[in-house]
């Protein structure tokens, strides 16, 4: 699904190397996890591979479905079928989030030569998605994200990945800002989309999240590298011992 | 001695200004006719060194002819799903034959040029009265040359609630017209109007309207004032409110080569509403002044001022607002913002926000901000698949929508809105 090699990624305005050789192959259908202290690269990894501005990538590809996708714009990359849901999600005022969510899916159908969806059959299927994730009309009705709570804005990305349909998912700290509730029901959201050969990078700080969403693999990354790979097991093994010991074994 | 010059430089383009009008002699209007020329006599045209024009340069207003217009294009017309009675201007004169019978249940509607002649009619008290107040503390010449030299404008006295909008429909056919025209509304006790005023007057247009809305009054007013970009065009809105009194105006601009669209509004009767708005949207040769100014002389009055301008390639955007708060004008809520988004470093917006309050129990607050898109909301809807330039017209538009939220009428801002959103999508990553 996600081809990942030799990636090297600099900040443009200053000369800061962030990723410094980054491997990682997601065959369709997986979970991948990546751990990692801060400053790690993780959340750089996950911006360079949805197309933010501000990096510069000096090597490497990343490849989503034999496709290059560090070439292209951000839209055509999400219309490939990749999504990030965001650590910080953005608040709009001003654009209701239905119309938002419409215009997206409308935008991303019209890009692969669907048909757009009509606006009563878009409420269809929004109604009975939302209602699973807990959100109701009201949290439709009101602008992108503005005056959400860090819970419902963390519910209102999964309802976007939900209705976007997309074949490659990264979250990035999708825990974080979330109490326990609020984390089951992020979860069994993301858990619902399991299958249909959809891959996922589940990108945290805490093995909490992964008792919820089960990975098949977990990666630790460490100043720009990933350097040990691993089953479930190994993201117990940093909550016990946290990234000294793994660090310093790799260096 | 260099403000003696001025002055002299002041009465000298008025005089030559004058000299090139045809002043009406007016029947009833003639007593505030000669009083409006006597008030300009003493003010002079305005010139660039007065702190009220230090920001637009009145030079093509002041001048003897108008600037030819570009070549006319027809506007699309807007609010056609709306029932109403329209009454159509071509290049400032009245047009019987494109226009609805003057015929609105609770509504009187009199051309001026008819009105006049007659021995007694209600406006006479009116015209030019409001005008004349709004002299004081800031002198508005030009308003003054409109009551003085008008051939024109719409006489509507609102008796009762109006079953239909009113629409007053501009047309230009002449890129040389220069067009003065001085409407007058009274809205009675409890009585309600929409007004909708729409087009370009003339290749130059000076437009006066005096507002006066007695206890419980409504008036709705919106104002898309057509796309043509070769016009210059001066507005002056005079109104006073008596208690419990709502009067909201929503105007609209795309492009233009000079715009200027002055709100007076005064508070005389406790509990009054007053929400003046504006959405401006301009491209390249563009300048476009909101100057406003509200005095609360009332009881727990509120007014809004929400203005809200997109620029690019260097167009000008200017806005002069003002709260004043007399004495005794207690529990006064008063709300301005001014905002500009500049879709490029070309571009340039000047903002000049005062408060002066004179009470002590008040709740007074302006902002003014300019901008570029914010990247970060930009990316995100990018990255949901919207492609940037339609990304960036939703921003654009969420960006004017506070002002257009002032319509109350949500088919009139459903109009307004898909109008914008056309001019967007001709003006895209241009």
């Amino acid at each position: 699904m996600l081809e990942i090699k030799n990636l090297h990624v600099k900040l443009e305005e200053e000369d800061k190397v962030i990723l410094k050789g980054v491997d990682l192959s997601i065959a369709p259908g997986t979970v991948h996890a990546i751990m990692g202290p801060n400053g790690s690269g993780k959340s750089t990894l996950s911006y360079v591979l949805s197309g933010k501005g501000g990096y510069v990538v000096t090597d490497g590809s990343a490849t989503l479905e034999g496709v290059e996708l560090l070439e292209m714009e951000p839209e055509a990359r999400a219309a490939a079928g990749l999504f990030l849901a965001f650590q910080y999600p953005v608040e709009i005022p001003g654009v209701g989030n239905m119309t938002f969510l419409r215009t997206a899916v409308n935008a991303q159908r019209k890009a692969r030569g669907e048909e757009e969806l009509s606006a009563g059959a878009f409420l269809k299927v929004i109604r009975e998605k939302a209602k699973a994730l807990q959100i109701d009309a009201e949290m439709l009705k009101r602008p992108v994200n503005v005056g959400f709570s860090g819970g419902e804005k963390k519910r209102n990305e999964i309802l976007q990945m939900a209705m976007l349909e997309p074949k490659m998912c990264i979250l990035d700290e999708t825990d974080s800002g979330l109490d326990v509730d609020a984390m089951k029901l992020v979860s069994e959201g993301v858990n619902a989309l399991r299958g249909a050969g959809r891959s996922f990078l589940v990108i945290t700080h805490y093995q909490r999240l992964l008792d919820h969403i089960k990975p098949d693999f977990v990666h630790i990354m460490a100043d720009g590298r990933i350097i040990k790979t691993g089953g479930p097991e190994l993201a117990l093994e940093v909550e016990e011992n946290g990234y000294a010991d793994i660090v310093a074994e790799a260096v | 001695m260099a403000q003696l010059h001025a002055k002299q430089a002041k009465q000298d383009a008025l005089a030559a200004r004058l000299a090139g009008l045809d002043l009406p002699k007016g029947g009833w209007s003639a007593q505030a006719r000669g009083a409006a020329l006597a008030r300009l006599s003493d003010m002079g045209l305005p010139g660039k060194r007065d702190e009220y024009w230090r920001y637009t340069d009145p030079a093509a207003l002041n001048a003897v002819a108008p600037q030819p217009s570009d070549a006319l294009r027809a506007e699309t017309p807007i609010f056609t799903g709306k029932d109403k009675v329209r009454i159509v201007f071509v290049d400032g004169v009245f047009d019987a034959a494109a226009s609805d019978p003057l015929d609105l249940a609770q509504v009187e509607i009199t051309l001026l040029s008819q009105a006049d002649a007659q021995d007694v009619h209600w406006a006479k008290p009116l015209y030019g009265t409001l005008e004349a107040v709004g002299q004081t503390p800031v002198p508005r010449p030009f308003a003054a040359l409109n009551t003085a030299a008008a051939q024109e404008g719409l006489l509507i006295r609102v008796t009762g609630k109006a079953p239909r909008p009113l629409h007053i429909s501009y047309r230009q056919t002449s890129n040389t017209s220069d067009v003065m025209l001085h409407h007058c509304v009274k809205v009675e006790d409890g009585a309600a109007l929409t007004l909708l005023e729409t087009g370009i007057a003339g290749a130059r247009s000076n437009v006066v309207m005096e507002v006066q809305i007695a206890a419980n009054g409504t008036l709705h007013h919106i104002r898309p004032q057509g796309r043509a970009h070769g016009k210059h065009l001066l507005t002056h809105i005079f109104a006073r409110l008596a208690q419990n009194a709502l009067f909201k105006s929503f105007t609209l601009s795309m492009n233009g080569r000079l715009t200027r669209n002055e709100a007076v509004i005064e508070f005389t009767g406790h509990d009054a509403t007053a929400h003046i708005a504006g959405s401006a949207v301009g491209d390249g040769n563009f300048h476009h002044d909101d100057t406003v100014f509200v005095t609360h002389d009332a009881e727990r009055c509120e007014s809004r001022q929400v203005f809200k301008k997109v620029l690019k390639n260097g167009a000008v955007g200017v806005f002069q607002g003002k709260i004043l708060v007399k004495q005794g004008a207690q529990k006064t809520d008063g709300y301005q913002i001014s905002q500009a988004l500049m879709l490029d470093d070309d571009s340039q917006f000047l903002a000049k926000p005062e408060l002066e309050i004179y009470a002590d129990d008040v709740i007074c607050s302006h902002g003014s901000t300019s901008g570029a898109i914010d990247e970060n909301a930009l990316f995100y809807l990018q990255s949901r698949g919207v492609p940037k330039r339609a990304a960036q017209s939703l921003l654009v538009l969420a960006f004017l929508a506070e002002a257009i939220a002032e319509i109350d009428d949500e088919a009139l801002a459903e109009d307004v809105r898909a109008r914008m959103e056309d001019w967007l999508a001709r003006h895209e990553g241009k």
